[in-house]
């Protein structure tokens, strides 16, 4: 058993993690999974540090269940498994307007040097949501859609975004297929980090993908 | 009570080494002066003077040939800057797996004009020699060190310094985490400075000494008095110097053995953790009181904070933990991954931990990298 009492934690302590995001860290809510999931998103990577993965379960625009997984520190824990918890039983509407100084305030506060944990919480949110519009046919796959899809993938090398630094050439859509160019050399060692990141993050999205790599 | 297993970030001091350093902070609270001092001026230069002898036994060095600096970032910074300075140009080198006193104070030489270069390690750590020798042309200085402060990897310094010196380059060589666990002999190993500190040995904080071959010339970074042969101008901290003294009197290599044993039966039981893996050699080319392992699918501060809350300390390479937000250097230039570096902790013993110590800390780590692998985006795997 934890030695620990959270009553007693000081939290000036240990970079200032308020008592809430200790309380989350060390009993996270809302662990695991969700069977047949309405929606999924990932933000994140494993070259940063930091990963989430949300699964929504929607019904009548309402979000009825949220899970999570998580790799990363107390921080991404933490804001991974508030988030869940701030957006049971909200509206898809009402959870599309929670930012990431929300999620902060949620949990009393978090060190500045972990602000990115709860701006990747947000960003995972938004992008569900955005993915639960295109599927319920409300929103249309255009390049503003696929841009905030790629928001999330992440160089493995450099821990940026595949859209920073001139990686990302444009995207071409017709219809059902999507076309993603980019400027990665095809038989770099990156290129299928990007295709298999860029493949997940389009999970549970109907759409026939294409990735053009450059020649190399 | 609480497991402290974060011995190669510092040491509880030793209490006969707390009992001298009271003197000093009570009655005798001189500090050296001029050729003729008065009493307390005595009692302070022969407490510093016995202890300078010490540590020049300890090493095979001579006493004029050692230096009391605050510690080993200005030891770094004083042998490193004090040599490229003396020698006005050329090329500087270190190795990729340097503490960040060292690849910084290069990186700043690099900045003021200085050639520079980082050389590689093979993925345990050691020093890749090819590269080394291809890369010393022009060289004034090869910085690096005996035992790696994070994955524990001893390096061939014979070897090294029979190349370096082969070039006509200086070698400066951080002992500072083998110190007191590796018996070292200035002259056997070749080497021009080398910088050890007190803190590591249960000794106290704010000491430590830089060896300075005899002949070796250096420009000093402050200016001031005579004090320390003008290399070191400024106050004496001789409280600090009459403990690291008897930090160094205390050193008995008996306890690196049993730490060996310790380390090797900590490394084994860790690893029968599933999915982890061992950074750094094995056997008699890793220090003692090393242990680092990367555990897959986990991240270091959240190890860390659960262990720490469980009373269980020690420290990881991940860039969570960091000020900077980057990963371990060490394990990256091993040609470890990302989540090599945010999953890797290093656990470091001292002449105190004991056998129960080490399978309390193996069973409370296996908990939580267990629980930590639940929430883990890796599906819960083990």
């Amino acid at each position: 058993m934890e030695r620990f009492d959270a009553r007693k934690w000081d939290e000036k302590k240990r970079i200032g993690y308020s008592r809430k995001v200790l309380y989350y860290f060390l009993h996270p809510k809302n662990v695991g999974e969700i069977e047949n999931p309405s929606v999924t998103a990932k933000a994140g990577s494993p070259a940063c540090g930091d990963m989430i993965k949300l699964y929504l379960k929607i019904e009548n625009d309402k979000i009825v269940d949220a899970k999570f997984r998580s790799y990363g520190c107390a921080a991404n824990i933490a804001t991974a498994s508030v988030l869940t918890e701030m957006i049971k039983g909200k509206t898809v509407e009402e959870a599309k307007k929670i930012k990431f100084k929300d999620i902060v305030e949620e949990l009393g506060g978090l060190p500045q040097i972990k602000y990115h944990c709860a701006v990747l919480a947000a960003e995972g949110l938004k992008q569900a949501l955005a993915k639960w519009d295109v599927i319920q046919g409300r929103r249309e796959i255009d390049e503003s859609f696929v841009k905030l899809i790629l928001a999330a993938v992440i160089d493995p090398i450099t821990g940026e975004s595949v859209l920073r630094g001139n990686k990302y050439k444009g995207c071409k859509i017709e219809g059902r297929k999507v076309k993603i160019m980019l400027n990665i050399p095809k038989d770099s060692p990156e290129a299928e980090v990007f295709e298999e990141q860029i493949r997940e993050a389009f999970e549970g999205l109907d759409v026939d993908l294409e990735i053009e790599f450059a020649e190399s | 009570m609480v497991i402290y297993l974060d011995n190669a970030n510092t040491t509880k001091p030793d209490p006969e080494v707390i009992k001298v350093m009271l003197e000093y902070l009570k009655e005798k609270y001189g500090t050296p002066g001029g050729e003729f001092g008065h009493i307390f001026d005595e009692d302070a230069r022969e407490a510093i003077e016995e202890a300078r002898e010490k540590i020049a036994k300890e090493i095979n060095a001579s006493p004029d040939e050692i230096i009391f600096v605050s510690d080993e970032t200005e030891a770094d910074n004083l042998a490193i800057k004090g040599i490229a300075w003396a020698k006005e140009k050329g090329k500087v080198l270190a190795s990729k797996i340097e503490r960040k006193a060292i690849l910084n104070t290069v990186k700043r030489l690099r900045d003021w004009g200085f050639d520079t270069y980082e050389v590689s390690v093979d993925k345990e750590g050691f020093i890749n020699l090819e590269d080394l020798q291809s890369n010393l042309k022009g060289a004034i200085l090869f910085a690096t060190h005996l035992g790696n402060f994070e994955i524990g990897t001893i390096q061939d310094i014979k070897a090294i310094s029979e190349i370096v010196h082969d070039k006509g380059a200086l070698l400066y060589l951080d002992a500072n985490h083998a110190f007191g666990k590796v018996k070292i002999d200035v002259k056997k190993l070749d080497v021009d400075l080398m910088s050890i500190t007190a803190h590591l040995i249960h000794g106290p904080k704010g000491i430590a000494a830089l060896y300075i071959r005899d002949g070796v010339k250096l420009k000093p970074l402050l200016d001031g008095d005579v004090r320390e042969r003008g290399i070191r101008p400024g106050m004496i901290n001789v409280p600090a110097i009459a403990g690291f003294g008897k930090a160094v009197e205390l050193i008995n290599y008996d306890d690196a053995k049993r730490m060996a044993k310790l380390r090797d039966k900590l490394i084994d039981l860790l690893l029968s953790i599933p999915n982890t893996k061992l950074n750094g050699p094995r056997g008699d080319k890793r220090l003692p009181n090393n242990v680092n392992v990367s555990f897959g699918h986990v991240e270091g501060e959240s190890i860390l904070l659960h262990c720490d809350l469980r009373g269980l300390v020690f420290s990881t390479g991940s860039a969570c933990y960091s000020q900077e937000l980057l990963p371990s250097h060490v394990i990256r230039a091993l040609g470890g991954s990302f989540e090599d570096a945010h999953g890797s902790v290093r656990l470091s013993l001292s002449k105190w931990t004991t056998e129960e110590e080490i399978v309390k800390a193996y069973e409370i780590i296996k908990d939580v990298v267990e629980k930590l692998r639940e929430i883990s985006i890796y599906g819960g795997k083990r």
